[in-house]
C-alpha cells in the first residue's frame, strides 16, 4: 500500500533507493526514540513547557537557531534568492543578526528576571490581561498558520522530488512531530531541533560545495548569473549578486526596495520584532540554565544563523547560474501559482521555491539524495515542532490558565499540553493548504511576521524601556498597529495602486511591500502607545520592579574569562557581521 | 553536559552522524566498483565517499566521547562534575 501511496505521479525529479529511504526511516525511528526516551522527565509544567529550564547555552543556542530554521527557511529562501539574488540575503545578516545580539545583551536579563514563561507571559505582567490576551491569541494563531507552512512547504519538496502524495507527506510528519513533544514536550523538541540542525547542514552543505565546484568559485558564478540573465532579458541583471551597491533606487534592484525598507523596515522592526519577541525563538533561550547561559545563546545562534546563506542563498543563486532543462536551454522557474496551474504542469514548469530540491537532486546520488531528503525534513520537524511546543505553552498558560481556568493545577496543565499539542497539529494541518496559494512560501510568510509581530515589538520595547507605558497604553497599540498592518495590506489587494503609499513606489516586489507595512504598523503602534499613555494613569513604579529599564536591578555581571563573556562574542559575532556585508557589498 | 536525562544530546548526534555516514560511505564505495548508469552532475569526485567518511568520523568521535559508559568513567573519575 505504501508505494502506491507514494509514488502517485510520474513526473518525479528522482527516485529513492533502498539506502536513501534506510536514511530516512532511521531518522523518524531516532526522533521517535529521543521522545519515548525523556517522556519520564516531562512531569510537571516546568519541564513539560520549559525543559526544566536547565539547558546549556549550546543547546539552547541551537535550538533557538534550530526552531526558526524550518523548511521553508531552506526552501523559501532558496526560492527567494533565485527571485531576488543575493538581497535574500538581508534576512540572514541585517535581519537577524543585531536583533539577536540586542536580544543577547539588552533584552534577556528581563526575560530573565521576571522568570516569565512565554512573551504573552510578560505583557501580562508589564501590561495587564489586555495586552496577554491581543498577544497571545495573535500569536495561537500566526503559529498554526506558520505550521501549516511549514508543512506545506516539505509536502511540496516532497511531491516535487519524490512524487510522494501530499497527504500522506503532511500526515505521517505531522503525527511524529505531534508524538515526540507530546511525550516530552520541550525537551523533546529541543532536543530533536539540535539533532535536525546537524542533519540540516550535513545533508545541505554538499550542494553549494560542489555548485561552486562546478561554477568556476563566486566570480565564476557571478559571470555566468550576469551571462544568463542578460540572455534572458532580465532588468538590471547586475544587481543580483550585489548586497547594498543597487539599494540606492526602488528601480535598480530585482526587489523594488530601497536602503529605507531594508535598514529600517526588516532590520530595525520585522526582525526586532521576530528575534526578540517571537516566543517560537524566546522559549528555546528561556530554557538555558542561568543568565550568562541565556545571554549566550542567542550569539551562539547568530554565529551560525550568518552561515545559513551558504546552503540556503548560494543554491539559489547557482540555479540561477547553472540549472538548464533536458534540452540545454536556460530553465527559468516562475511564481508556484503558475508552476501548479495545469497549463505550468502540462509544461514541466518548476516554481521558485523548488530551486533547492532541484539542486539536490542535480549533485546527490543514492544516499546523500536520502540525507538531502532527511535535511528537509528535519527542517519541516524542527520548524513544526518549534511552533506546536510555542502554541502549547500560550495557549495553555497565557489562554486556557488565564482565561478559562484560572484555578487549573501543574498535573492538568500538563494533561492540557499533550493534548493541545496533538490539537494543534491537526489544526495546522488545515492551514497547510491554505498556504499553497501564496505565491512564495517566503512572501507569505513575511504578510505574517508584519500583521503580529512587527507591532508586538513596539509594544514590548516600549514596555520594557519606558516605565511611562499604561497597561491601556500597552493592549490598544498592540490591537491599533495589527489592525493598521491587516488595513494596509487590504488597501493594496482592492486597490494596487495603493502599493505606492504604503510602500512608497509602483515597483515595490511582495517582500518590498511587506517590510514598509511592519515599519509604518510598528511606527504606529508606538504613537498610539505614547498618546494612550499620556492620557492614562501608569502603574506604581513598585509594580514595574524586575520588568522595566531602570527599575530592575541587573545582576553584576559574572566574573569570567573574556572567552566566557557574552560580550566579548557578541562585539566577535558583530565584528564578522560588518565584514560579511563589505565583502558582498 | 547532559541537559535532560542521563544520556546526553550529542550522544544521539553522534549516532546519526554515525549510521548515515556508515550507509553513505558504503554507498560511494559500491558505486566505484559498480558506477551507475545515470550519474549525478560531478560523479567523478565520489562526494559520497569523502562525504560519508567524514560523517562517519564525526559519528565515532561524538558516539564514543558521549557514550554513557564513557560518562560513568567521567563521572567515576569526577564525582564532582555535573
Amino acid at each position: 500500500m505504501i508505494p502506491a501511496l507514494l509514488f502517485a505521479t510520474s513526473s518525479t525529479l528522482v527516485h529513492l533507493s533502498g539506502v536513501d529511504l534506510a536514511i530516512i526511516i532511521f531518522y523518524f525511528a531516532l526522533v521517535l526514540a529521543i521522545g519515548l526516551y525523556l517522556k519520564e522527565q516531562a512531569n510537571t509544567g516546568e519541564d513539560f513547557f520549559m525543559a526544566g529550564r536547565e539547558m546549556t547555552a549550546w543547546v539552547a543556542g541551537l535550538a533557538f537557531l534550530s526552531a526558526n530554521l524550518g523548511s521553508l527557511e531552506l526552501m523559501g529562501w532558496a526560492g527567494n534568492a533565485y527571485k531576488y539574488g543575493i538581497l535574500a540575503a538581508h534576512w540572514y545578516w541585517i535581519g537577524a543578526i543585531p536583533a539577536m545580539l540586542f536580544l543577547a545583551l539588552v533584552m534577556m536579563p528581563f526575560y530573565h528576571i521576571c522568570k516569565t514563561h512565554s512573551v504573552p507571559g510578560y505583557l501580562k505582567l508589564r501590561f495587564g490581561q489586555g495586552a496577554q490576551g491581543v498577544s497571545s491569541i495573535s500569536f495561537a494563531f500566526m503559529t498554526v498558520l506558520m505550521s501549516g507552512i511549514n508543512m506545506y512547504a516539505m509536502a511540496v519538496v516532497m511531491k516535487v522530488v519524490l512524487g510522494w502524495n501530499i497527504h500522506f507527506s503532511i500526515w505521517v510528519s505531522a503525527m511524529t512531530v505531534a508524538v515526540y513533544v507530546a511525550l516530552g514536550g520541550l525537551r523533546s523538541a529541543i532536543f530533536n531541533e539540535v539533532l535536525q540542525f546537524f542533519l540540516i547542514w550535513a545533508g545541505a552543505l554538499l550542494i553549494p560545495i560542489l555548485g561552486l565546484i562546478e561554477a568556476g568559485g563566486w566570480s565564476g558564478l557571478q559571470a555566468r548569473i550576469l551571462k544568463n540573465l542578460t540572455e534572458l532579458n532580465v532588468p538590471n541583471p547586475g544587481s543580483y549578486t550585489h548586497l547594498w551597491s543597487t539599494l540606492g533606487s526602488f528601480s535598480a534592484n530585482p526587489m523594488g526596495i530601497n536602503w529605507v525598507g531594508i535598514v529600517f523596515g526588516l532590520g530595525a522592526v520585522i526582525s526586532m520584532g521576530y528575534w526578540t519577541t517571537d516566543f517560537l525563538v524566546i522559549q528555546r533561550v528561556l530554557s538555558a540554565k542561568d543568565l550568562r547561559s541565556a545571554e549566550l545563546a542567542p550569539i551562539i545562534g547568530a554565529a551560525f544563523k550568518m552561515m545559513v546563506p551558504f546552503i540556503v542563498i548560494l543554491p539559489g543563486l547557482l540555479g540561477l547560474a547553472l540549472l538548464r532543462d533536458p534540452q540545454g536551454h536556460l530553465l527559468r522557474l516562475v511564481p508556484a501559482d503558475l508552476a501548479w496551474s495545469a497549463e505550468g504542469q502540462a509544461q514541466g514548469l518548476h516554481g521558485y521555491d523548488e530551486v533547492l530540491p532541484l539542486m539536490l537532486a542535480r549533485y546527490c546520488g543514492p544516499g546523500l539524495l536520502g540525507l538531502g531528503i532527511t535535511a528537509l525534513i528535519a527542517g519541516f520537524m524542527s520548524g513544526m515542532a518549534g511552533n506546536v511546543s510555542a502554541f502549547t505553552t500560550v495557549w495553555t498558560y497565557d489562554i486556557y490558565g488565564a482565561l478559562i481556568n484560572k484555578n487549573a493545577s501543574d498535573p492538568a496543565k500538563v494533561r492540557m499540553g499533550r493534548w493541545v499539542t496533538v490539537i494543534g497539529v491537526v489544526v495546522s494541518i488545515g492551514t497547510a493548504y491554505f498556504a499553497a496559494r501564496a505565491p512564495s512560501i517566503m512572501d507569505y510568510v513575511q504578510e505574517l511576521f508584519s500583521f503580529f509581530i512587527a507591532p508586538l515589538f513596539g509594544t514590548v520595547i516600549l514596555g520594557m524601556l519606558w516605565k511611562r507605558a499604561t497597561p491601556a497604553g500597552g493592549w490598544t497599540g498592540l490591537l491599533g498597529g495589527t489592525l493598521a498592518s491587516i488595513g494596509m495590506y487590504t488597501w493594496v489587494r482592492i486597490d494596487p495602486t495603493a502599493v505606492r503609499y504604503v510602500a512608497l513606489s509602483m515597483d515595490a516586489q511582495e517582500q518590498a511591500q511587506n517590510m514598509f507595512r511592519a515599519l509604518w504598523s510598528c511606527l504606529f503602534c508606538i504613537v498610539v502607545t505614547v498618546v494612550v499613555s499620556y492620557l492614562t494613569r501608569p502603574k506604581p513604579e513598585q509594580e514595574l520592579k524586575n520588568l522595566v529599564y531602570g527599575l530592575t536591578p541587573l545582576p553584576k555581571s559574572e566574573d569570567v574569562s573574556m572567552l566566557q563573556s557574552p560580550v566579548f562574542w557578541g562585539i566577535v559575532v558583530a565584528a564578522a557581521f560588518l565584514v560579511l556585508q563589505i565583502i558582498f557589498w | 553536559m547532559k541537559s535532560g536525562g542521563s544520556l546526553s544530546i550529542w550522544f544521539f548526534i553522534g549516532i546519526s552522524l554515525l549510521v548515515n555516514g556508515a550507509l553513505i560511505f558504503a554507498r560511494g564505495i559500491y558505486e566505484i566498483i559498480h558506477p551507475p548508469q545515470q550519474q549525478v552532475v560531478l560523479f567523478y569526485l565520489h562526494a559520497n565517499v569523502w562525504w560519508g567518511g567524514l560523517l562517519l568520523i564525526l559519528g565515532v568521535v561524538y558516539g564514543l566521547h558521549y557514550s554513557p559508559l564513557h560518562q560513568r568513567k567521567r563521572n567515576a573519575a569526577n564525582p564532582n562534575a555535573s
